[in-house]
């Protein structure tokens, strides 16, 4: 291989060019602009557009910055934590609340709402301590509610009322098939289906998270657990987790999703979350699919598999009580961040209910009262009436400023159960408080 | 230097000094001993920077309980993070996982990439082409390899189980190679074989050509067959050579993260959790810094040690 | 290398021996090859022809997945796109026939540039100091230039996750957190070990007289290193440059810990390209490919230098 002289000297060239480019830094853009930060999904695109409103009344240019939901939390938390001005707004996910709040992420917005008049009875009670509140239940803000989210279930109505099937169902259940109301029923359900024909393909019954690198397999495992018996600590003892976390009716909770994951799974989706949930219900692979009410309304107008073939239903209630995992997203002001002041009134721009109303129009979902408890609101989809009723019943994963070691410890637990067989249900949970415990004395609390 | 003696390079470094004049000569200008400290010393001062201080700053760090992603100082706590170490079952578990790993993919790479080598010797009409082809996979980022080998690996909608169940008329929805507990070991010494065994069939190549024909027809004067001619000739002239890409191969399976972080991220459960994704979460994930730098310093020892009996286990074999 | 042809294992194969050894080989090579295939297929497929099953060997080709990589598109409803202007180019079409409006380009020109300037940036850092490095531990005798070698040589055993623990530290200190210029002094640092071994061995092989005649005709030394060494390296250090280049292009683990986006290269980035809420296949495999292209291009043009580059220069055909 030969090369000439030129060829060197222009390869030494480009290779100076490089390195200039890389020390020189990077020119702000004139004029005023808002960076917000978001994960990357169908309502951050919906953001996109409502923000087109607010840079059409103020001038001010809102650029976006989203970010893959696998990697949304390891992303933003460390920019968060070396306190970079790259975000001036956040709609940071629940769980990072305390933290925020205690290493002063962001700017705390009670005067600012109080000045405003911005008022969070507005808000639906469940949002306001999931997205804004640290310490929960104390009247400390540290964002407004702007995504409401909860774990619900889509499922195939046209299957359920192909009549084959329905009487085939009742015959062997001695009930009619319609989605289920408890797991036990959402079980048999799922084994049901599961191996069929429909449509010339072999479909299974159920689609449930699990993934294990940042927080499917959780996420989905409490929607079950929730509901047998199991909780963080114990109400009047905080951090007081021993015979709560892993009782005889949490460990229940997690058999049965397991139940869930070893009959009805589709095969492959042992890591699995968002997107391939909805790539199995959309390809016709599933007659069920767990997923984020979010994604409802893109499921709705799906061309395959929406208006009249999709149905939607809450999270089947157990033993011991109905729940479901809370998502969603509060939207917060960074403490690092230059423009401040526009970015507070970016906040007032957004509480506004006329914003409001169309940020759910548009394909957000928005936890003002006065949109979602509307009748509008309940006629407006298929999803809106099991939406407000969830949105009353959700419960949330731990907030604390350590949250992640306490996600990543069940992350573990759960997945090595469920997905690896490893061990049983109880000695998985009991492993957990251990985990858990030496978390929080990390913390300084007096774990129990 | 031709390649009869070229192993030497590496593990006999005296070698390299041998045939250098004496530094202290002055010629014209600038004399040879300021030349060669102003050439060498940019390259060490980097090195020491890169990869020394932080070096003697994670031994500090494994002495203490430092949460990188806290404000609080690093706490003093003696040899706590070394003692949990070793007394982690989990831990000790993903160390066997990485053996296995680290042994069967060797076993493999070796026993295809040398046959890959015999045959290719052959020099059948094309052998040229053909064997670039077979080095592509090699080159890429194994990152991005492991990542895309998860389509490929999808039940349903990826054509491996496909293949599997053409050739073998196994249903392709009946396995899973990432996700069952049985099969992703083996999936990720699958992949890692696939990427790594051109390597040792590269080198081995160059070992049978550095073996010189008299050598060999000597042997069928005498009259060996080509077994023994194997045996006897072949075999103990490529074995280091084929040494030297064990070491290589070993200490990248070791330190294996990308392609398994991508293919797997450990899971099924803890399954394929090698060390270094154990090192990665608690460093990056759970922000245990104090307990990760421990750790790292281990792996550190183990390498070091290890490839340092190998050099002169091969050294010996050199000599014979 | 002897004028006699090549030695063979075996006397001399017969010519069913060749054409067997011939097909198992070309039968591997074709079996190794199909993976890579299946992705540059992929990049081509529609998002439903990637994810159908059974999966599609036959398809329709359309360049969404390269138009979903290199823009940012939302979702509209019908009537909202039918109120627009007619689309402008090819790419605007495609997505507007999927009900999707281009909202801007996507990171991935950014990532791809990062990849380019870190590449190179540490490539040339590399060379440069190991050409130096290398050529004084070839032309002089350097104290403890075996340890010297030897540590130079053990940098790269060292496990990237174990180093990038400290260094992640360090750099956080340093402010060379998520910085152009922080990546590139680290991949020089990795890179550098791996340029002086390799430039060593090619500068061992230029013959001393060249130089010993120049300094008995008056140059300096270091004329003669400019003038009579340099030029007949060249083709060595080109081939040291690319396997630099290489591994600065390929490389993860540092990226993906020392970075959050500003220097953020292809590798960590292409797992994460996402269509409307996950994986978007065609767009990944267009990323792919299009990322794998010049490590493809490279390693035939390098294929004389291979065995050289992947054992530090200790074997040489």
């Amino acid at each position: 291989m030969r090369m000439s002289r030129t060829t060197l000297s222009l390869a030494g060239a480009a290779g100076t060019l490089a390195l200039t480019l890389a020390a020189a830094s990077s020119a702000r853009a004139e004029g005023k602009s808002l960076t917000m930060c978001w994960a990357a999904w169908d309502p951050a695109n919906a953001l996109v557009e409502l923000d087109k409103d607010f840079t059409k009344e103020t001038g001010i240019e809102m650029k976006h910055e989203f970010v893959p939901w696998t990697s949304y939390a390891d992303h933003f938390i460390n920019l968060l934590n070396s306190r970079s001005s790259e975000c001036d707004l956040i709609i940071g996910d629940s769980q990072w609340i305390g933290g925020a709040a205690e290493n002063k992420w962001y700017i705390k917005l009670n005067d600012f709402f109080d000045k405003n008049k911005i008022s969070m009875d507005t808000f639906l009670p469940a949002t306001v301590v999931g997205y804004a509140e640290w310490p929960k239940n104390t009247p400390n803000y540290w964002g407004l509610p702007a995504m409401a989210d909860a774990v619900g279930w889509t499922y195939r109505k046209d299957w359920f009322a192909k009549p084959e099937l329905r009487a085939e169902f009742k015959a062997k259940y001695n009930r009619e098939l319609e989605p289920p109301t408890t797991w036990d029923e959402l079980i048999e359900v799922s084994k049901f289906f599961t191996g069929k024909e429909i449509d010339g393909k072999k479909v299974y019954g159920s689609y449930i998270f699990t993934e294990r690198g940042s927080e499917g397999i959780t996420m989905g495992v409490t929607n079950a657990m929730y509901n047998y018996g199991f909780d963080y600590m114990d109400p009047e003892k905080p951090y007081h987790m021993t015979g709560i976390v892993n009782s005889a009716g949490a460990a229940k909770g997690m058999d049965v999703y397991k139940e869930l994951f070893t009959c009805c799974q589709p095969p492959g989706l042992t890591n699995a979350y968002m997107q391939e949930g909805l790539d199995a219900f959309k390809s016709g692979e599933v007659a069920m699919q767990m997923n984020w009410y979010a994604f409802f309304p893109g499921l709705a107008k799906d061309p395959n598999v929406g208006g009249d073939k999709i149905g939607f239903f809450m999270n089947p209630k157990g033993p011991t009580g109905q729940f479901s995992q809370l998502g969603g997203q509060g939207l917060s002001v960074v403490a690092a961040s230059k423009n401040v002041d526009d970015a507070l009134l970016y906040v007032k721009w957004f509480a506004q209910p006329e914003v409001q109303q169309k940020w759910t129009d548009l394909g957000g979902a928005s936890a003002s009262k006065a949109v979602l408890l509307s009748d509008a609101y309940k006629k407006s989809a298929p999803y809106a009436p099991s939406f407000v009723e969830t949105m009353g019943i959700v419960k949330d994963f731990w907030a604390e400023p350590l949250y992640v070691p306490l996600l990543l410890d069940m992350q573990n637990r759960v997945h090595d159960y469920v997905v690896a067989n490893k061990g049983t249900s109880q000695e998985a949970l009991d492993a957990l408080v251990k985990d858990w415990k030496k978390v929080f004395k990390q913390e300084g609390k007096d774990p129990s | 230097m031709n390649g009869t003696n070229a192993t030497s390079t590496l593990v006999d470094r005296r070698a390299a000094v041998r045939t250098a004049p004496p530094v202290a000569r002055r010629v014209r200008g600038m004399s040879d001993r300021a030349i060669a400290w102003l050439f060498i010393l940019p390259t060490m001062v980097l090195l020491l920077a890169i990869n020394i201080f932080p070096l003697i700053w994670a031994i500090r760090l494994s002495f203490t309980g430092l949460m990188a992603n806290l404000p609080n100082p690093a706490r003093f706590i003696g040899i706590d993070n070394y003692v949990d170490i070793l007394t982690d079952e989990d831990l000790w578990t993903n160390f066997q996982i990485t053996a296995h790993f680290v042994f069967w993919t060797i076993a493999l790479q070796v026993v295809i990439g040398l046959g890959l080598a015999l045959l290719i010797n052959h020099k059948f009409r094309g052998h040229s082409f053909w064997t670039t082809v077979i080095l592509l996979p090699m080159m890429l980022s194994p990152a991005v390899v492991g990542n895309f080998w998860t389509l490929l690996f999808q039940p349903q909608i990826g054509p491996f189980n496909y293949l599997v169940g053409f050739f073998t008329g196994i249903a392709p929805s009946s396995f899973t190679m990432i996700g069952s507990v049985a099969l992703a070991p083996w999936t990720i010494v699958l992949v890692n074989t696939w990427m790594w065994t051109p390597y040792v069939m590269l080198i081995c190549l160059a070992g049978l050509r550095s073996i010189p024909d008299y050598i060999y027809e000597a042997a069928e004067v005498d009259r060996a067959s080509s077994l023994r001619q194997f045996w006897s000739i072949t075999l103990p002239m490529v074995l280091p050579f084929l040494m030297l890409a064990v070491l290589f191969q070993a200490i990248q399976a070791f330190v294996m993260f990308d392609l398994v972080n991508l293919l797997t991220s450990g899971g099924p459960g803890s399954v394929t959790e090698l060390v270094s994704i154990t090192l990665k979460r608690a460093a990056f994930e759970k922000w245990e810094t104090g307990y990760a730098s421990a750790l790292a310093v281990i792996l550190f020892v183990t390498i070091f040690g290890a490839a340092n009996v190998y050099v002169r286990a091969l050294n010996w074999v050199k000599q014979q | 290398m002897s004028a006699a042809p090549s030695p063979r294992p075996f006397s001399e194969p017969s010519p069913l021996a060749r054409r067997l050894a011939a097909v198992v080989v070309v039968l591997y090579a074709v079996v190794a090859i199909l993976p890579l295939a299946w992705i540059g297929a992929t990049a081509f497929k529609s998002q439903a022809d990637a994810i159908a099953y059974p999966p599609k060997v036959f398809f329709t080709p359309t360049l969404e997945g390269f138009v979903d990589l290199f823009t940012v598109q939302t979702h509209q409803p019908h009537d909202f796109i039918a109120k627009l202007p007619p689309p402008q180019t090819w790419y605007e079409k495609i997505a507007r026939d999927r009900d999707m409006v281009i909202a801007g380009p996507s990171r991935v020109v950014e990532r791809f540039l990062n990849s380019l300037i870190i590449g190179f940036g540490s490539t040339i850092l590399a060379t440069f100091l190991g050409t130096l490095a290398a050529y004084a531990f070839s032309r002089f005798r350097v104290p403890l230039a075996d340890d010297l070698l030897f540590f130079i040589l053990s940098t790269r055993m060292m496990p990237p996750i174990a180093v990038a623990v400290p260094i992640y530290m360090m750099y956080r200190w340093l402010g060379l957190y998520d910085t152009r210029i922080g990546m590139i002094l680290l991949y020089t640092a990795v890179n550098v070990s791996l340029a002086v071994w390799l430039l060593k061995g090619f500068i061992d092989e230029i013959p001393r007289e060249y130089e010993e005649a120049a300094l008995v005709d008056g140059y300096t030394r270091l004329q003669a290193f400019r003038k009579v060494v340099l030029p007949q390296a060249v083709t060595g250090i080109a081939a040291t440059a690319i396997f630099c280049l290489i591994f600065s292009w390929n490389e993860y683990a540092f990226n993906l810990l020392l970075t959050s986006s500003d220097a953020q290269t292809m590798p960590p980035f292409i797992p994460f390209i996402i269509g409307e809420g996950g994986q978007n296949w065609p767009a990944v495999a267009a990323g792919t490919s299009l990322f794998l292209l010049p490590i493809v291009i490279f390693t035939i043009a390098l294929r004389k230098h291979l065995l050289r580059g992947i054992t530090f220069g200790a074997v040489r055909k």
